[in-house]
């Protein structure tokens, strides 16, 4: 029966054993150890508490700190330093073994002193009191930071409390201060880093555990040889409780036992057991064919502790043993088994949804640049946008594209290309303006109707022009466009008549709009001026009615200049006219007047907010991309950005500045982003990308202070704001304001006058994503309403 | 609506019987129809029954006729069904007095509507405003003019609304992404195309087009379809429509007369007055009530906005300024939403009530009830849904002061 018990056990711990690499210890984990050992030592001794240390100790530290040097170093010294403390009960306990010695030895009987005690079922009082303090704390499995180095790791302090749980329960096997390295530490404290571990490392730990647990157990006077030998050879090291008596116990019984099990033929060279040993158990058992004389006797005795059991065999494991192996491989071993088979499950879990997923997703690695400082050591040329604005057919497109023919930044091959076909469509004279108008639509009727961009380049600047349609019917993209824009070009129609209907048209409104939008310089390009033959009076009429009213609509007078020139024929634009009549113009050409703008400043610090003005296809390589002017903070490619209203996430791929392949975009440029991981469909144009950080809010009413162009009462409006364009409705008239002072005048009038200003409030159907201070436009009925500031 | 019978006393208690044969009409019935009302009509219900030795239940759909004292009113414009509930009044076979039910009314059959003039203040019964729409839903002479489907279209966004006589009802959205202009693009074509593709579509289905060749035979009616918008895309959408009748489906060639281009301000719903008051459309729905308030609207926020104080708007404004009798004979008039009137709250109710019946007949003034589905009672409903023009302008400096 017994025989079949050790096999049982025996199989048991070698499967364990084996399970966990213990018996195959790596060569090259073993050097490692070797270095870090020695690299521990020399910082123990060359530290400022010098301390000195065992190697086992080291090596153990080591092995609890997956090899961290430093940590290992850490906990060291302060064991060190703590046992040095308390050096001298340390001594005390060692020297007596633990258990009371003032027990009374001649009194000592057994049957009495187990008589509350059931086999495997020790009282924990009793417990306590032959526990012995481990040769280093347990509490150290991660501990190594200062202890006061902050609060414990939630992995710290888990492992603490299982210790101390186990230090509880265990039913001591620390009976005798040899068997205080029980297999316990080693097993036991092992699982808990072995957790999230891969199988890999967990090899190596083990591996290296093995190591350190043949090297150490010379020291610790195992009485076992190698760790190797199976079942018999930790089965009896433990020796079992009642053993622990005051009366020295002759040792050889353990090793006899221990050697006989294996190799049953050699001479038996043991001795008999020890008197007490055979009182209390009766004979060495089965392996041992010795008749024992107490063999009775003992079964008596053992009857006497309620259990009737058939004499106990040495050779066994020890009752303890068996509870501690069992409780270590339920409690730390299995619990951690499973707990990490949990874990594994939960990940398994985890990205077998991942693998679900039909969308592939794309991963950018961010280069983590600092965009702010990227930038400024970047030197960029000085650079500025301008929308060019003005009354329908004022020569806005035909203009700018002069420009850039004369500026070289359009080839002249396009051009020629251009002028032919425009000819074939009998409009010869938009030839030009077909540098911008890229629309079929466009070229068909010969009206902007959309804003284009486009650049070039000065040897001070680089320009980027805005070309917004002049059609009051596309007032909304126009003002999508000065949304984009430093200053504003005004291109005004010199001829008879086109300029007297421009005024009352989109002259007005459109400067009142660029106004509004906070928009400081503005140039006069007096255009047409070939068409009145340079008539110096009439471009004096023109400059002083147009300055009269820009200063009404606020520029202030040293923002506003006038350029006479001629889109078609290219004077005074990058050359000066050499027509004879222009003679008495010597001011400054429109391109000197734009290179004269100061550089602008943007919100580079602020959160992200960029308003998309448009949602495309970039490409094969680029299947989603959105363009826009970045108006506050900053981009890098890999980052990741949240669109509003619609609330989803986005990786940006790569950013486009300028139509320039660039790793970051700060506030002021117009960029193109090149995106993944969106649905198109939470895309629109008015959207505003931000950070998941700092999402821009997103809301339904709003109180806003505005200039009234028109009669203001609880109407139906639109409100716009770049390309954000959405249906409204003032719902309250709040007061009407003093311009000047900004205190109200008169609250809740039942109608604002026209050039009055106004507290109202505004709301929207749906949530639409805006944020104080931003500056808004309202229109109704195909005109602009009022400008104004959010609040 | 046909009226099938009428008894209405003189109180103003008594019960119409009305067929509605029009889906139009079941809005009039949710303006007629007020909490508190007995409505008889004919109704399925399901009848649980219980077995007694089993305990098991069968349930059975029943045709019945019941009667029910009006709780609750549930209109949905978008397919003008009306779900009228409240607690049963007659015992039928399947059913106790008191349960609760819920009468869907249906096209083409009638039912009852009795309201009991209230002596001691329960209920309105028939007073002025619910003969009067009584009077705007029954159509005897079928003379009602045939209404006209509006999409309002900007780039990527179209409202298909049906325009009716009393309501407008926006039925489809259509909203795509479509991308802009860029250097050597030619996305933004592609993208416009398809956006044509399926707004015409959707208008197709709307409207339940046939646009097979052979249904053309019948030649029934086709409703005007305004196409509006700012720019060019309506009349890109109206080419779009020509080329798709010349080449894939001919049937969408007896739509292509009833089209008419106009201008929008843009593509929201907002932009309709501006539909309804161009000459081309005036020519089509010239004698529509739409068209007469879009008017009416109009005035009164020229005057508003004129500063002459002959406008206001707002309940106390406009109770002040008849009881100083400015909306009497000689251009008064109050301009009420007709939301007033289905206020669930009956003293709510009859406070608008008088209002309406002392201007007319005491002060002698022109009242005029505006549809709060039409796109001029939403401009009346920014204003609070009631607004009059006066005949002597009034300063109503007292009114800031206690509105404070």
């Amino acid at each position: 029966m017994s025989r079949h018990r050790i096999k049982d056990v025996g199989y048991e711990d070698d499967d364990y054993y084996s399970d966990d690499g213990y018996a195959s210890p790596d060569p090259e984990e073993q050097e490692f150890l070797q270095q870090c050992t020695s690299a521990v030592l020399s910082q123990l001794s060359a530290g400022q508490p010098s301390v000195t240390a065992t190697k086992e100790e080291v090596q153990e530290a080591l092995w609890h700190y997956y090899n961290d040097i430093e940590k290992s170093v850490n906990y060291l010294r302060g064991k060190k330093e703590k046992e040095a403390v308390k050096q001298k009960p340390k001594a005390a306990g060692i020297a007596v073994p633990a258990f009371p010695a003032s027990f009374p030895t001649a009194h000592f009987s057994a049957a009495d002193f187990f008589r509350d005690c059931p086999w495997l079922n020790v009282p924990s009082h009793r417990k306590a009191e032959i526990l012995i303090e481990p040769l280093y704390p347990r509490l150290g499995l991660l501990g190594g930071a200062p202890e006061n180095g902050g609060k414990v790791s939630k992995l710290a302090a888990l492992a603490a409390a299982r210790k101390k749980k186990e230090g509880e329960k265990a039913p001591t096997p620390a009976g005798t201060p040899d068997a205080s390295s029980s297999p316990k530490p080693s097993h036991a404290p092992s699982p808990d880093p072995q957790a999230p571990l891969s199988l890999r490392e967990r090899l190596a730990a083990s591996g290296k555990s093995t190591s350190k647990l043949s090297e150490g157990s010379g020291l610790r006077r195992l009485g076992k040889s190698s760790s190797s030998s199976s079942s018999s050879s930790s089965a009896p090291k433990e020796p079992q409780p009642e053993l622990k008596s005051p009366e020295p116990l002759p040792e050889p019984v353990d090793d006899s036992k221990a050697e006989s099990e294996p190799q049953e033929t050699a001479p038996n060279i043991r001795a008999s057991p020890s008197t007490f040993a055979s009182t209390i158990v009766g004979t060495a058992g089965p392996t041992t064919a010795e008749p024992s004389h107490l063999h009775s006797n003992s079964a008596d005795l053992l009857k006497l502790y309620g259990q009737d059991a058939e004499p106990f065999d040495f050779a066994a494991p020890s009752p303890d043993d068996v509870v501690l192996n069992a409780q270590s491989t339920a409690k730390g071993f299995k619990s951690n088994t499973s707990k990490s088979a949990g874990k594994k499950g939960q990940s398994d879990l985890a990205g077998g949804m991942k693998d679900l997923s039909v969308e592939e997703k794309v991963t950018v690695k961010s280069k983590n640049l600092d965009v702010l400082a990227e930038y400024k050591k970047s030197n960029r040329k000085r650079s500025a946008n301008f929308v060019v604005i003005g009354h329908v057919d004022a020569g806005k497109s035909t203009l700018m594209g002069r420009l850039l023919a004369d500026q070289g930044a359009i080839d002249k091959r396009t051009l020629d290309k251009y002028r032919q076909e425009s000819e074939k469509i009998g409009k010869g004279s938009f030839a030009l303006a077909w540098v911008l108008d890229q629309g079929s639509e466009e070229r068909a009727r010969g009206v902007t109707i959309d804003i284009a961009t486009n650049k070039f380049e000065t040897e001070k600047t680089a320009f980027t022009i805005v070309d917004a349609p002049g059609h009051r019917d596309f007032v909304p993209n126009m003002i999508a466009g000065a949304s984009q824009a430093d200053f504003a070009v005004l291109v005004i129609d010199s001829s008879v008549g086109k300029f007297e209907s421009g005024l009352k048209g989109q002259t007005k409104e459109h400067a009142l709009l660029v106004r509004s939008m906070g928009t400081q310089k503005i140039v006069v390009a007096v255009n047409k001026m070939d068409a009145v033959q340079w008539d110096h009076s009439r471009f004096e009429e023109i400059e002083q009615q147009i300055s009269s009213f820009l200063t009404t609509a606020g520029f202030q007078e040293k923002n506003i200049s006038f350029v006479p020139c001629s889109g078609v024929l290219g004077d005074n634009i990058t050359r000066r006219s050499e027509d004879p009549h222009a003679s008495w113009y010597s001011g400054r050409t429109l391109i000197e007047e734009l290179e004269d703008s100061e550089p602008y400043t943007h919100a580079l610090e602020k959160p992200l907010r960029m308003t998309i003005g448009d949602v495309f296809r970039g490409g094969v390589q680029n299947p989603l991309s959105i363009s826009g002017r970045l108006d506050a903070g900053s981009l890098q490619v890999g980052d990741q950005i949240l669109t509003m209203p619609s609330g989803e996430t986005a990786m940006v791929r790569s950013i486009e500045v300028d139509s320039d392949l660039s790793d970051w975009a700060v506030a002021g440029q117009n960029v193109v982003l090149h995106i993944a991981n969106i649905d198109p469909i939470h895309l629109r144009s008015g959207d505003v990308v931000c950070r998941p950080s700092s999402p821009i809010p997103t809301i339904t009413t709003f109180t806003t202070k505005v200039l009234a162009f028109e009669h203001l009462m609880p109407m139906q409006v639109d409100v716009h704001r770049g390309r954000l364009h959405v249906p409204a409705r003032i719902s309250k008239l709040v007061a009407s304001l003093d311009k000047a002072s900004g205190a109200a005048i008169k609250k809740r009038p039942k109608i604002v006058a026209p050039g009055t200003v106004a507290r109202i409030v505004v709301e929207m159907d749906h949530a639409v994503p805006l944020e104080a201070p931003t500056r808004i436009v309202l229109r109704s009925g195909g005109s602009t309403v009022a400008a104004g500031l959010l609040e | 609506m046909r009226c099938i019978k009428n008894r209405i006393e003189h109180k103003g208690s008594g019960e119409v019987t009305l067929c509605p044969d029009e889906p139009e009409d079941m809005w009039h019935a949710y303006n007629l129809i007020r909490p508190g009302d007995i409505l008889r009509a004919s109704t399925i219900r399901k009848v649980t029954t219980e077995q007694d030795a089993t305990g098991s239940t069968r349930s059975q759909r029943v045709h019945l006729n019941l009667v029910i004292r009006v709780k609750n009113l549930d209109f949905d414009p978008q397919s003008s069904q009306l779900h009228v509930s409240g607690q049963i009044m007659n015992e039928t076979q399947h059913t106790k007095i008191g349960q609760y039910h819920t009468l869907d009314l249906e096209l083409n059959r009638n039912f009852t509507l009795e309201k009991e003039a209230g002596s001691d203040g329960e209920g309105s019964g028939w007073d002025s405003i619910a003969i009067e729409s009584l009077k705007d839903a029954v159509d005897e002479g079928g003379k009602r003019r045939a209404e006209a489907i509006a999409v309002v279209m900007q780039e990527g966004l179209a409202h298909i609304c049906f325009i009716g006589q009393f309501q407008t009802i926006m039925k489809q959205k259509v909203e795509m992404s479509v991308p802009r202009k860029r250097q050597g693009g030619g996305d933004h074509d592609k993208g416009m195309n398809k956006f044509f593709k399926v707004t015409l579509e959707t208008l197709l289905r709307q409207m339940e087009f046939n646009t097979s060749v052979t249904s053309g035979a019948n030649n029934e009616a086709v409703r005007p379809v305004l196409l509006a918008s700012p720019g060019f895309v309506a009349s890109g959408f109206q080419k779009y429509i020509q080329a798709e009748a010349t080449t894939t489906t001919p049937g969408l060639k007896r739509l292509l007369p009833s089209l008419v281009v106009v201008h929008s301000a843009s593509g929201y719903t907002n932009s309709l007055s501006e539909v309804l008051q161009s000459p081309a459309v005036k020519s089509l729905l010239a004698d529509t009530k739409y068209a007469r308030e879009t008017k009416l609207m109009d005035d009164f926020l020229e005057q508003l906005r004129k500063e002459t104080n002959k406008a206001t708007y707002g309940p106390r404004e406009v109770e002040n300024a008849v009881d100083q009798g400015a909306v009497g004979r000689g251009g008064g008039v109050l301009i009420v939403s007709n939301r007033l009137f289905r206020s669930q709250d009956i003293t709510e109710r009859k406070r608008w009530v008088t209002l309406v019946d002392r201007v007319r007949d005491v002060e002698g003034g022109d009242v005029r009830i505006l549809s709060s589905d039409h796109e001029s009672g939403k401009r009346l409903e920014g204003l609070g849904g009631i607004a009059a023009l006066l005949t002597f302008p009034i300063l109503d400096e007292d009114l800031e002061s206690d509105a404070e």
